[in-house]
């Protein structure tokens, strides 16, 4: 039995809950084992959803779980795991997924397979695909246990479509104890709230420190995002620089982005950007230095600069149809 | 106070890593202290500093090398440290199974951990280790103030930022923004040569913890997977080059 964990924000399921129902459908052979797991103070609907892609839908509706944490996810999902007996528990490798895979990995003496690009079965086991050193090496790991723990990178498979049948949904009662709730969330504040989200988005435009002002990344970055329906992301330099938030920052310290398409704008390319977003389909890179290592990773280059291209770019685009 | 500090010894970013018949190649890469654990070394000593009075003590487990990272955190201010050297390169879990001994031995109220080595890729052994000891965690710091018995850090989630506040002991992984790290200078590190470095063997300090000994996964190989990219460099002059960019990835790599 594999136990998928359905990330979700905003009463509905994100992009990566979709991906980990593909994967968890091609690890079961679509047999009608397959087990989703949705936790949350008011869970409903997005089940609701989700048992149109998966045969079976655990639901676990508490407050402790309002908003979640580290702690009260790993009691939900573990005691949902050892419930049911889950040979694999897939976890979307969100911030918060692998804030708390690890933690459900101990609790199991599961074995993590972290972050991984792909998996398959392998024998008793699992094998996977994940990225180490910068993203620049691509490890083979295996694991086998009871119980294996996998947090999986978005991307890592295509969204599923719905199933022929809905699935049922049952309720799952959960043993919190004091401890789980022992970590205060005194506040919460969300960034770049109306743009598509960077993990969602297809198209991501990155702005660098080139266009020299905040003001002017509004204009040309945020702006030819907006011509594209694309997310927005920047580089440490102009988040250091207070132009962007932190939620925008890609590579190593931020997100990591694998879309269809990536526009990297003044962009230097440094190993710490890159890890971030080389795994995109295809990159653009525009520099006025025709050197800069972001060239070596683009399938497009535009050698020039930024305040004369980026507008000819927004033009070009508001030119398609 | 007492704070424990967890270090990993990394390529340097810049370092070329290369890799042949499934296994990495590090030699010739400069190593040095993964600059994420550095976050947590200086918030250590900036902790001290404020007037608290606290002993920081760093702890790695890794191969006889990584005590020369070891000694950059001695320099930089850091009291003693504990090195279990490991020929086996541990996974996350695995890792954390290890050092939760040490840590309960050590009994610090506060453990730090860089939020994401460079080598490993992984941010997995910070939550690991605050399971492994019964604790709570908070990952990607930015800001950590202490009220008495309770810390309130602020840390980057997947929409945002949040503050947390979480009682005592408790792991926090660092990272940029929480601080600006030291240099250390050279009185400091002449100093560091006498600090106690006490290195112990992995299999003693698993037995002593009653965790394997070995990783929790299996590492079957590690590759360089250079992906081709196309390289195309459109010339001409900046509204030219941009039209011939928008046609190509409508009609030749058809992401548009
Ligand atoms: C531990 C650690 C973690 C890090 N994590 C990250 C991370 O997560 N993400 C990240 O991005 N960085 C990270 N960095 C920083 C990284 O090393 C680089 O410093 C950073 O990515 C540089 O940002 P940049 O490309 O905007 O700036 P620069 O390197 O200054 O590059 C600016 C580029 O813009 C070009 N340019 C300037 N003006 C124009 C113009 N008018 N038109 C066209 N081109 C122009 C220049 O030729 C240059 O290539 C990290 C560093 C460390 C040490």
């Amino acid at each position: 039995m594999i136990l998928i964990v359905i990330d979700h924000a905003d009463g509905a399921p994100r992009k990566s809950a979709y991906e980990l129902v593909s994967l968890g459908r091609a690890l079961t052979g679509d047999d009608g084992s397959l087990t989703a797991l949705v936790a949350g103070d008011a869970p409903g609907a997005v089940a609701q959803e989700i048992a149109r892609f998966v045969p079976r839908v655990l639901t676990v509706s508490a407050p402790e779980l309002a908003p979640p944490r580290a702690e009260t996810m790993t009691r939900a999902v573990a005691h949902a795991a050892t419930t049911l007996g889950a040979e694999a528990v897939l976890v979307g490798a969100s911030r918060f997924g692998l804030s708390y895979s690890p933690r459900v990995a101990m609790r199991l003496g599961a074995p993590l397979l972290e972050d991984v690009t792909a998996l398959e079965r392998d024998g008793d086991g699992y094998v996977a695909k994940r990225l180490s050193y910068l993203a620049r090496v691509t490890e083979t790991v295996a694991a086998s246990a009871p119980t294996v723990v996998v947090s999986v990178k978005p991307g890592a498979a295509a969204a599923a479509d719905p199933a022929a049948s809905a699935g049922e949904v049952t309720e799952l009662e959960v043993p919190f104890e004091p401890d789980d709730v022992r970590v205060g969330v005194a506040s919460r504040r969300a960034a770049t709230k109306g743009r598509v989200a960077l993990e969602d988005a297809d198209v991501v435009v990155a702005g660098g420190r080139g266009f020299g002002s905040a003001e002017t990344f509004d204009d040309l970055v945020v702006g030819l995002a907006d011509a594209l329906g694309a997310g927005v992301g920047s580089t440490r330099a102009v988040v250091d620089a207070g132009w962007r938030p932190y939620g925008e920052q890609i590579g190593q310290t931020g997100k990591t982005v694998a879309p269809r398409l990536y526009l990297a704008l003044a962009v230097s390319g440094a190993v710490q950007h890159l890890s971030g977003m080389n795994r995109s389909k295809v990159i653009v890179a525009v520099n006025k230095d025709a050197d800069a290592p972001i060239f070596r990773v683009a399938d497009y280059g535009i050698v020039g600069d930024v305040l004369e291209v980026v507008p000819a770019l927004q033009e070009a685009v508001a030119g398609l149809d | 106070m007492k704070i424990v500090t967890i270090l990993k010894q990394v390529p340097d970013a810049e370092a070329r890593v290369r890799a042949s018949g499934g296994t990495l190649d590090l030699s010739g890469a400069t190593l040095v202290i993964d600059g994420m654990d550095e976050y947590g070394v200086e918030e250590a000593l900036r902790i001290r500093e404020r007037g608290m009075e606290t002993e920081i003590v760093a702890l790695a487990c890794g191969p006889e090398r990584a005590a020369e990272a070891i000694r950059t955190a001695l320099a930089m201010g850091v009291d003693r440290a504990v090195h279990v050297v490991s020929d086996v390169t541990l996974d996350a879990v695995a890792m954390a199974r290890v050092l939760a001994g040490v840590v309960q031995d050590e009994a610090p109220e506060l453990v730090f951990v860089g939020g994401k080595q460079a080598d490993w890729d992984s941010s997995a052994l910070g939550p690991a280790l605050a399971e492994a000891l019964g604790w709570p965690h908070a990952d990607w710091t930015t800001e950590l103030t202490f009220e008495d018995g309770t810390i309130t850090v602020t840390h980057d989630i997947d929409d945002g930022t949040e503050t947390l506040t979480l009682p005592l002991p408790a792991v926090v992984t660092t990272q940029q923004g929480l601080n600006e790290p030291r240099y250390p200078t050279l009185p400091n590190i002449m100093k560091a040569k006498r600090k106690t470095l006490e290195a112990r063997p992995l299999a003693d300090v698993a037995a002593a913890a009653g965790a394997p000994a070995d990783r929790a996964t299996e590492l079957r190989a590690s590759e360089i997977e250079a992906r081709s990219r196309r390289n195309v460099v459109l010339d001409g002059d900046a509204k030219t080059a941009a039209t011939e960019l928008v046609r190509r990835l409508r009609d030749e790599a058809k992401v548009l």
